[in-house]
């Protein structure tokens, strides 16, 4: 067994890179430039090579599309932002560079099974740092624990259902505040930043500052269930018994929505941090997607045949994993097609779902929770062989990877587990957008840049990348009202005028002549056209009759009396 | 009009010169003198004299000078100086147009408006453009010429590049020794050649072309074990050489010296011998080739014999290809490893048996070395091929795999039998006992070889046995098992042998996968072993699935769904107007219905709208309504140079921000189009900004300034320009 976290499993490829730097000298013999003052000569001239593949991975032109006839101008234009793409994703694949980390491994030796190797013997492998990380709380008093790590994955919040609320460093273990509500806690959550904490008590939802001090209780949002935080919307999305999904806007203490489910007490939830879309699980086997600016659902899919247990949406918000009460476990395609890709049978069926930010995915089943992995980055977990295993001490009740660290949250009704997972986040974090190490000082300068660029909750929708495209229904109405409005078509194409021809070849019948032929090969091609249309139409139509007919019981001799059918 | 103007002013222009002509004659008529026809006359007289023809010439110059054009019309001559006015400046203007679409397409411009900072140039580009100007530079360059400084491009003194070059002083040393050892040499050698080249001893001189023939063969050898292709390039000069020989007499006893000779020859013994030596010399250059290769081999078969006969070096130097092994004639008992050194025996060249026979031969006469030449390998092949007639046959009655082998193998039985034959008559002539005794020695020693192979080739089936037997061989056998013997086995499964280790190894692997097969199965089981459930039987799933099952009869899930689903379709898709006024045209009242016929035209149908994205998908509802929330946002209008969304669309795809790009490049993408320096005067462009002369504009003030002074034809020239 060997175990390395932040060792490299998948290295990107360099041998594509060493063939670029063979190739690229070579087209660059330009002696002049070559030439310096004291007579020696780059042995690299010209910028470093970049391999192409991470570019691509930069690009988002989709160049494959063809595009219709433009006027040199407007291709002017469209070369000018071709470069731009290309030269800004250039850049952006030099500073790839920068990410010097490498995700954790775990590889046994051939043929062991790494499931069957123990949280215990990972610890003695690793470094002490690292053997840190995994700790076990025994809080066998106030239940079984919801636990919630905050975006950096610095800090570590849970509740117990019997009322025990506490946040902490989790790993320099510093306690920063430790209450009981009184009250069950259904679900806890912490805000955009770890000041600020959310919890859905019995009753109401409360938020409460590291201190542990209330700050608010919001008695529109009651008997919550589930919390969800989306970061860049600043949208808390709660899930309530009532069958309402609300989103409340935290920055300015807004409820945005509040959209009824119509599926009765709603217990599953979860958010695709790709699109910020929520996903609701229901008891008839439906996951319904949900935006704030649509009041109904925005996809329903049937993923099983008993209740939906729990969901789980991976980082790219590629696939999503369901379990319900038929034992199966499930991974949906979230592409477009929301087919099943995967699916499996469990002893006991999954009741806690999480997805790692490289992909895997965790299952709590009763006191076991089993860890699967794919190949790489974002891949689709393989559901034959469990990647870990791990048996706790009590039921689970909430599981979360931590963002940025090897490490696997568990809420049970025992206590807290933390345990370790090598690959299982990214390595490398942004240090402007979500940094561990942060000061107070630099958190309070991330969260007014943050707040200056709040994505606004309406644009919420499946496709993220809608904004950068053109609402065609209204600009085809406004170019409708337009022309009403004008009395003509300004960009119709101007009729063909034939130029006057030189040495008496232009008299007015050969132009007449020509004009007429150019009219007459359009009024064909329109023909063409609806005749091909027609066509169409009819085949359609022939084959909706040949249903019909398949669909009709055949009866041995037409009727007379089936003229009066109708 | 205007013609008949000019009619008249013709007619006033004809008096005027009349009246010119007629002064005199008023003067006269004043003066009182009588008017006399002769004085009338008088002018035309005087004119006569020139000749009528003059007057008419005269008369119609007259006619033909023009009058004065009227001048044109005061808006006409303005609007032809504002057209010539526009031309002109449209023209100057024209100049400016780069500039302006330059400007227009730039990313950025910064005003107030700069020159062009020089971009960084290296030094030597810089200075191989610039002249000394100055006195003082021209002073500086005097000088650095002077001393002869490069001013430009290798900045090196030819001094420094000598230092440069120079090599250092033990370097100098030790060539310096280099070359002298060279001449030593040199001499040296010319001396011994001057030494060697006077010396008269036929005797001398015979020895070393021998002693040269032997190197040359020796050398021969050499390549042809190095490198066969240059061996062959060698063969194919000595053919030329050949060729060269058969043409030419050289040799033929047909020169003078050999006639002379010849008629010596009666007489003297030495000069026969000479003559013979000529003649053996021409034989041996003449002697055709053997070019080794196995087609060639059966024909040769039968010539063999006499071509045996003929030992000349050339011969020896081209080897015949199945040449008696020399390791044969050794000792039976010998090193195995040198044995499986040289893998094919049989087509081992045998230089080591040459050179031993050769340098015994050396001090004997000519003839009797190749007397001996000729037995010994006599001997050798006839030994050689009655040993492989009797190997090859039990090989042949073997099956072996390899067809190459077999082939090869066939050939040699049919060669075998034909030396069989060659063996017998050759037998008795074999005139030295020694020679006989040898072959009779050898043969019970392939007897008991014999049983030996057979049994071999029975027993080796498997390879693995094959080994065993090696071992065997090599503990064992060793004294009496010929490593040539071997080395043939070697070959007779050549391909076999390397594989051998491999067909183990893989017969091993495919029991070990067997193993595993049968014993991996619960690998996927042990995953469960964790899990709080034990593990279940078949029969257990099944009865957990008929439990379920029977949890989730109730709740028909799939039927609810497709029911919902079949709702939203019918939802979303757009409603057909029926425009039917029922009663209108018909009896109306209670009960009753428009007539279908009726109803249909006037149902306005909606028009179908573009498939569902859920038409394949059954499992999935996917909402249709667009989000208009979503849609204020998004662009409605397309800017100005694109015609189609997808043109703009384009363009807007990549993000600008500072989250997806990096600082360099979101700086990039988002610098301002105008830059202006707080506090500074923004001045209108003039020419010099741009490199241009200032002429054209001043040309254009001074023609704008008085417009009104042109001539009429300048005028016209103009016009005629401003059409062009």
């Amino acid at each position: 067994m060997e175990t390395a976290p932040k060792l490299g499993r998948d290295v990107p490829p360099k041998k594509d890179k060493l063939q670029a730097k063979r190739k690229k000298p070579r087209e660059r013999k330009n002696p002049e430039s070559q030439r310096s003052l004291s007579g020696a000569q780059d042995p690299f001239p010209g910028p470093a090579p970049v391999p192409v593949d991470v570019v691509q991975k930069f690009c988002r032109i989709d160049k494959s599309k063809k595009l219709p006839r433009c006027r040199s101008k407007t291709r002017n234009r469209l070369k000018v932002a071709e470069t731009e793409e290309e030269e800004t994703s250039v850049t952006a694949a030099r500073s790839e560079l920068l990410l010097a980390e490498e995700p954790g491994f775990l590889e046994g030796e051939d043929g062991e099974d790494t499931a069957k190797i123990l949280q215990a013997d990972i610890v003695e492998a690793v470094d002490i740092a690292s053997a840190a990380k995994h700790f076990d709380l025994n809080l066998r008093q106030f239940g079984p624990y919801r636990v919630n790590y905050s975006r950096t994955g610095r800090h570590l919040a849970f509740g117990g259902r019997r009322g025990h609320v506490a946040a902490l460093d989790w790993v320099t273990k510093k306690l920063m505040c430790e209450i009981n509500v009184m009250e069950a806690v259904r679900d806890i959550r912490f805000l955009h930043s770890e000041a600020l904490l959310a919890v859905a008590q019995n009753r109401w939802l409360y938020i409460y500052d590291n201190q542990g001090i209330e700050l608010h209780c919001i008695r529109r949002c009651d008997r919550v269930t589930r919390l969800e935080f989306l970061p860049f919307h600043f949208l808390l999305a709660t899930a309530s018994e009532t069958g309402f999904l609300t989103y409340l806007d935290v920055s300015v203490g807004k409820i945005v929505a509040a959209l009824n489910a119509r599926a009765g007490r709603l217990d599953v939830m979860t958010q695709n941090p790709y699109n910020a879309v929520i996903h609701l699980g229901h008891s008839n086997g439906t996951v319904s997607l949900w935006s704030p600016a649509v009041k109904e659902p925005l996809v329903k899919i049937l993923c099983h045949r008993g209740g939906v247990r729990a969901v789980a949406v991976d980082s790219t918000g590629t696939y999503m994993a369901t379990s319900g009460l038929d034992h199966q476990l499930k991974i949906f395609d979230l592409r477009g097609t929301y087919q099943p890709l995967r699916a499996r049978t469990l002893p006991q069926g999954a009741g806690h779902l999480a997805f790692s930010q490289r992909g895997l995915l965790a299952a709590g089943m009763g006191d076991v929770v089993n860890i699967w992995a794919g190949h790489g980055k974002a891949s689709l977990p393989s559901l034959e062989q469990p990647y870990l295993t791990h048996r706790l001490s009590g039921p689970v009740h909430g599981l979360q990877f931590c963002p940025f660290e090897d490490v696997l949250g568990l809420g049970h009704s025992g206590g807290i587990t933390s345990m370790l997972v090598p690959g299982s986040a990214e390595p490398n974090f942004d240090g402007l957008e979500s940094n561990p190490y942060r000061s107070r000082k630099q958190r309070q300068e991330w969260e007014v840049k943050a707040l200056l660029e709040k994505v606004p909750a309406e644009l919420i929708c499946l496709d993220p990348r809608a904004l950068a495209e053109v609402d065609v229904i209204s600009l085809e109405q406004k170019k409708k009202e337009r022309i009403e409005r004008l009395g003509y078509d300004p960009e119709a194409k101007t009729p063909f005028q034939p130029k006057p021809k030189q040495k008496g070849r232009s008299s007015t019948a050969s132009l007449v002549k020509r004009k007429r032929k150019v009219m007459d090969k359009e009024h064909r091609d329109k023909v063409r056209q609806s005749l091909e249309q027609q066509q169409q139409q009819q085949e359609q139509q022939q084959q909706q009759q040949h249903k019909q007919e398949k669909a009709k019981p055949m009866r041995a001799r037409p009727s007379a009396l089936d003229r009066f059918v109708r | 009009m205007s013609v008949k103007m000019r009619r008249t002013v013709m007619e006033r222009e004809s008096i005027k010169s009349f009246w010119k002509q007629s002064v005199p004659l008023m003067e006269r008529t004043g003066s009182g003198e009588k008017l006399v026809l002769a004085d009338l006359l008088e002018p035309v007289k005087t004119s006569s004299s020139l000749s009528l023809a003059t007057v008419k010439k005269q008369l119609n110059r007259v006619k033909s000078k023009k009058t004065v054009e009227l001048p044109l019309h005061k808006e006409e001559i303005e609007r032809i100086h504002r057209e010539v006015a526009f031309n002109k400046t449209s023209q100057v203007l024209s100049k400016w147009d780069p500039i302006v679409l330059k400007n227009r397409q730039a990313k950025q411009l910064v005003f107030p408006l700069e020159k062009e900072q020089s971009a960084f140039a290296p030094i030597e580009h810089v200075l191989s453009g610039w002249t000394a100007r100055t006195p003082l530079e021209q002073e500086v360059f005097n000088l650095l010429h002077k001393n002869k400084q490069p001013v430009t491009d290798p900045l090196l003194t030819p001094m420094e590049k000598a230092s440069l070059k120079a090599m250092s002083l033990e370097e100098a040393k030790m060539r310096r020794a280099e070359l002298q050892r060279a001449r030593a040499l040199q001499s040296y050698y010319e001396a011994r050649a001057r030494r060697e080249k006077k010396i008269k001893s036929k005797r001398y001189h015979k020895i070393v072309k021998k002693e040269k023939a032997k190197r040359a063969l020796k050398a021969f050898e050499q390549l042809r074990k190095v490198n066969p292709a240059a061996a062959l390039e060698e063969l194919k000069k000595i053919e030329k050489a050949r060729m060269m020989e058969r043409m030419s007499l050289k040799h033929q006893n047909s020169g003078k010296w050999a006639k002379s000779k010849a008629i010596m020859a009666k007489y003297d013994l030495e000069a026969r011998q000479a003559m013979q030596e000529q003649l053996a010399k021409n034989k041996e250059l003449t002697q055709k080739l053997q070019v080794a290769s196995e087609s060639e081999e059966e024909e040769r078969g039968a010539e063999e014999t006499e071509e045996l006969l003929v030992p000349d070096v050339v011969n020896e130097v081209q080897m015949n290809p199945d040449g008696p092994n020399p390791w044969m004639l050794r000792s039976c008992t010998r090193d195995i490893k040198e044995a499986e050194a040289h893998e094919d025996p049989e087509e081992l060249p045998d230089p080591v048996a040459h050179e031993v026979s050769e340098s015994e031969g050396d001090e004997r006469p000519v003839a009797e070395e190749e007397i001996l030449l000729k037995e010994v390998e006599e001997r050798r092949s006839l030994r050689r091929r009655s040993e492989l007639s009797q190997d090859a046959e039990p090989v042949g009655s073997q099956e072996t795999k390899d067809s190459s082998s077999q082939e090869v193998l066939s050939e040699l039985r049919a060669l075998s039998q034909k030396f069989k034959k060659n063996h017998q008559s050759r037998k008795p002539k074999a005139s030295s006992v020694s020679t006989g005794h040898q072959v009779q020695r050898e043969e019970p020693a392939l007897e008991e070889e014999e049983p030996l192979l057979l049994q071999r080739s029975k027993r080796v089936q498997t390879v693995e046995e094959l080994e065993e037997l090696e071992k065997e061989e090599c503990s064992q056998n060793q004294e009496f098992l010929r490593p040539g013997l071997k080395g043939q086995q070697l070959e007779r499964n050549p391909n076999n042998l390397p594989n051998a280790p491999k067909e183990k190894k893989k017969k091993e692997q495919m029991i070990d996968l067997q193993n595993l097969l049968s014993t991996k199965s619960p690998s996927v089981k042990s995953l469960a072993v964790p899990t709080t459930l034990e593990e279940m039987d078949d029969e257990e799933e099944r009865d957990q699935k008929q439990m379920i099952k029977e949890a989730f009869a109730g709740d028909d899930v799939i039927r609810d769904f497709l029911k919902e689903k079949r709702e939203s379709m019918e939802a979303s898709k757009p409603k057909d107007v029926d425009l039917t006024l029922p009663g209108w045209g018909e009896w109306g009242g209670m009960g009753l219905k428009p007539s279908t016929k009726k109803r249909r035209r006037f149902l306005i149908k909606a028009p179908e709208g573009p498939p569902r994205k859920d038409k394949n998908l059954p499992n999935v509802i996917i909402n249709e309504k667009r989000n208009i929330h979503a849609a204020a946002h998004q662009v409605q209008v397309l800017p100005y140079p694109f015609t189609h969304h997808s043109q703009f669309e384009r363009t807007i795809q990549t993000p600008i921000g500072s989250t997806w790009n990096t600082q360099r490049a979101f700086q990039k993408l988002t610098t301002p189009k105008v830059v202006t320096k707080p506090g500074h005067i923004i001045k209108p462009i003039k020419p010099e900004d741009v490199g241009y002369r200032s002429s054209s504009r001043s040309d254009l003030s001074v023609m704008q300034r008085n417009p009104k002074r042109l001539s009429a034809s300048h005028k016209k020239q103009l016009k005629k320009n401003s059409v062009d």
